[in-house]
């Protein structure tokens, strides 16, 4: 398989300034609603401890848990299947939408139906897919994965939005104003609530102690698709479960407020049992979570609670795009799972990171996120997976770094060539770290020049 | 060995060494107002005798359906949840409140048909102001969680800022929510 080259592909993202300038705008906002939402709540940081605390109890005792949730959800009269990876799950849909004689689905955002690439299995089998979140939604009529875990088409303006509609449903293409965008994806959208013969969603949550799975959302979507047509199926990730109800008191003050910096998403729902006439399908979904859970140092990403929160904080995510990681996970979480699917494919990720650490001081569980990154340059380096330039680079660099009198030459070297080499040796497509930016200024002299001088 | 065992087996072969389960506070220390969380989040409250205040801000609602006897509607409850789609104004009365996040929370027993929290195109709440908690953990030790098929926890209307940021309410489900106090 082709290993993603994440700096070429960001190129084509920076490349359309408008658009760059917008997202790292529109996420760095959605930080700072964040940190405003955390800072008013004194015991934030107790909330992070015990959600992390939570996550890797239940994570230690997962066996247990799904047993304890599975016994629950079928005495409650929910029906459990079990898949162990991506095409399993897909086949499991499509029976079920077979035997319940469904041929129109609406379905609410799961990033898991999007890791298990469920659309295309299911639409080459004749079922028609409506995507019912509005960003989810404008990525499918476009054709493109979604950008971001919480708003998938964070990476278009509204201009873009109007094309795509224009092109798909109908809307005039000179109306771009968001309201009317929104609205025509309302007009659209509600007809098939009342004429899909199956609804599925994800799960933010699925909790062990009642049987029941509880689903975050903000647009309504989830809800007519789950309370309108006859069936309803939830794809969840084995990952996502936690004990007791009273654990959900901790996440779902979380995880709105560090997704979009609001208290809570405006609807929380909680299964439990189908409506009287009607049934809930729920798959439970492995595609190498358990293999996951076994790797030291990288099990703990299974915490995730997908918020987001560390996509919108990392430089450069806000700065290249969620597409430029050719993955269903981007940003720095995912980072640190794209690997785990395919460690050649994706080895170029864990370098897409300034190791600045802001994606795991605004983790609302803790994850560890910017070691595992470092942990992974680790790994792909010694299974021979680096690319040739930057093992080059790095083995001058070793060299130079293991050397102290080679350092001192580099550094007064890299100072004179700073301050007297021509722009056009600093800024030119052999070195990367000329684009894009202004390379600091020299000082006139070393720490150790100063040191030498002033002890 | 089936799927189910054998990522049973999976994962218990994988799992990391025990960590203690902690229990959770309830978190007392901060005093929240439902009214203002609930206008954050884009709802309305209000307070005084109910029917009086849905026709004065719902003059035009020609259907209206209602699952509480305080609030006559004029069209019953369907059985088919489909038959809601025409439906402008539902009227419900919620068992509680969440002070913390401006929340209400409903179920299966409130609502009869559940899309009635959705499929109408406005949506007006009964609210108990005695029937209020604190905050999210009060709320998930409610025994109503353990009971109902089905418990939602809405603030304010549907919601979506999915382009450009640009907050639209009104996004696929109810286009607003007013609570009333009563």
């Amino acid at each position: 398989m082709k290993r993603v080259d994440h700096a070429e592909a960001s190129s084509r993202f920076i490349a359309a300034r408008e658009h760059v300038e917008f997202h790292d705008k529109r996420l760095w906002d959605l930080r700072q609603k964040r940190d405003r939402e955390a800072e008013a709540i004194p015991e934030w940081e107790e909330l992070r401890t015990l959600a992390s605390s939570i996550k890797e109890h239940t994570l230690s005792h997962l066996g247990d848990y799904l047993e304890q949730f599975e016994r629950n959800a079928i005495a409650n009269g929910m029906q459990v299947h079990w898949a162990l990876d991506a095409a399993e799950h897909n086949q499991i849909v499509y029976q079920l939408l077979r035997s319940h004689g469904a041929t129109v689905l609406v379905k609410s955002k799961s990033m898991l139906t999007d890791e298990c690439e469920m659309r295309p299995f299911l639409e080459t089998r004749g079922i028609q897919i409506i995507e019912t979140d509005l960003g989810e939604r404008i990525q499918q009529l476009d054709d493109e994965p979604p950008s971001h875990i919480v708003v998938p088409a964070v990476h278009k303006l509204r201009g873009d939005v109007a094309q795509v509609f224009s092109r798909t449903i109908g809307t005039d293409a000179r109306k771009s104003d968001v309201p009317y965008l929104a609205e025509s994806q309302r007009q659209h959208t509600r007809p098939y609530y009342l004429k899909a013969g199956a609804g599925m969603t994800g799960a933010n949550f699925a909790v062990a102690e009642t049987g029941s799975f509880v689903v975050c959302t903000n647009e309504g979507n989830a809800d007519l698709s789950a309370n309108l047509p006859k069936l309803h199926i939830a794809s969840i990730g084995i990952e996502k479960l936690i004990p007791r109800l009273a654990d959900l008191g901790v996440f779902v003050r979380m995880l709105s407020r560090s997704a979009l910096g609001s208290p809570i998403t405006q609807i929380t729902s909680h299964f439990r049992a189908p409506r009287p006439g009607t049934e809930i399908h729920v798959v439970l979904v492995d595609n190498g979570r358990s293999e996951r859970l076994g790797m030291d140092g990288f099990w703990r990403s299974l915490k995730c609670i997908r918020c987001g929160a560390c996509m919108n904080t990392c430089p450069v995510y806000r700065r290249s795009g969620g597409l430029s990681y050719g993955a269903t996970y981007s940003g720095p979480i995912g980072v640190i799972i794209d690997p785990t699917f395919n460690l050649r494919k994706y080895s170029a990720l864990p370098f897409a990171s300034t190791l600045n650490g802001s994606c795991t001081a605004v983790c609302p569980v803790k994850i560890d996120i910017h070691d595992q990154i470092y942990r992974w340059r680790q790994v792909i380096a010694e299974r021979g997976q680096l690319p040739m330039v930057k093992q080059e680079a790095m083995r001058m660099a070793g060299k130079v770094l293991a050397s102290p009198k080679l350092y001192r030459l580099a550094v007064k070297a890299a100072q004179a060539g700073l301050d007297h080499l021509p722009r056009s040796m600093i800024y030119n497509p052999l070195n990367a770290w000329g684009r894009q930016r202004e390379v600091p200024k020299a000082p006139k002299q070393s720490f150790r020049e100063w040191y030498l001088k002033h002890r | 060995m089936n799927n189910r065992d054998d990522i049973l087996a999976r994962v218990r072969r994988n799992q990391p060494p025990a960590v203690a389960l902690p229990e959770v506070p309830l978190f007392d220390g901060v005093v929240h107002d439902f009214k203002t969380n609930l206008e954050r989040m884009g709802g309305e409250f209000l307070q005084g005798e109910p029917a009086a205040l849905i026709r004065a801000k719902f003059p035009h609602a020609r259907v209206i359906c209602s699952a509480t006897p305080e609030v006559a509607g004029n069209r019953p409850l369907p059985d088919d949840p489909k038959a809601l789609a025409d439906v402008d104004l539902g009227v419900v009365r919620a068992r509680f409140g969440v002070a913390e996040t401006g929340s209400v929370w409903l179920s299966e027993a409130e609502f009869e048909v559940n899309a009635l929290g959705f499929l109408p195109q406005h949506l007006v709440v009964l609210l108990d102001p005695k029937a209020i908690v604190a905050n999210l953990h009060h709320a998930y030790r409610q025994p109503g969680f353990r009971e109902a098929r089905y418990a939602v926890l809405m603030t304010g209307p549907s919601a979506t800022a999915d382009i450009e940021g640009i907050l639209v309410r009104g996004a696929q489900g109810i286009r607003s929510l007013t609570v009333i106090a009563c």
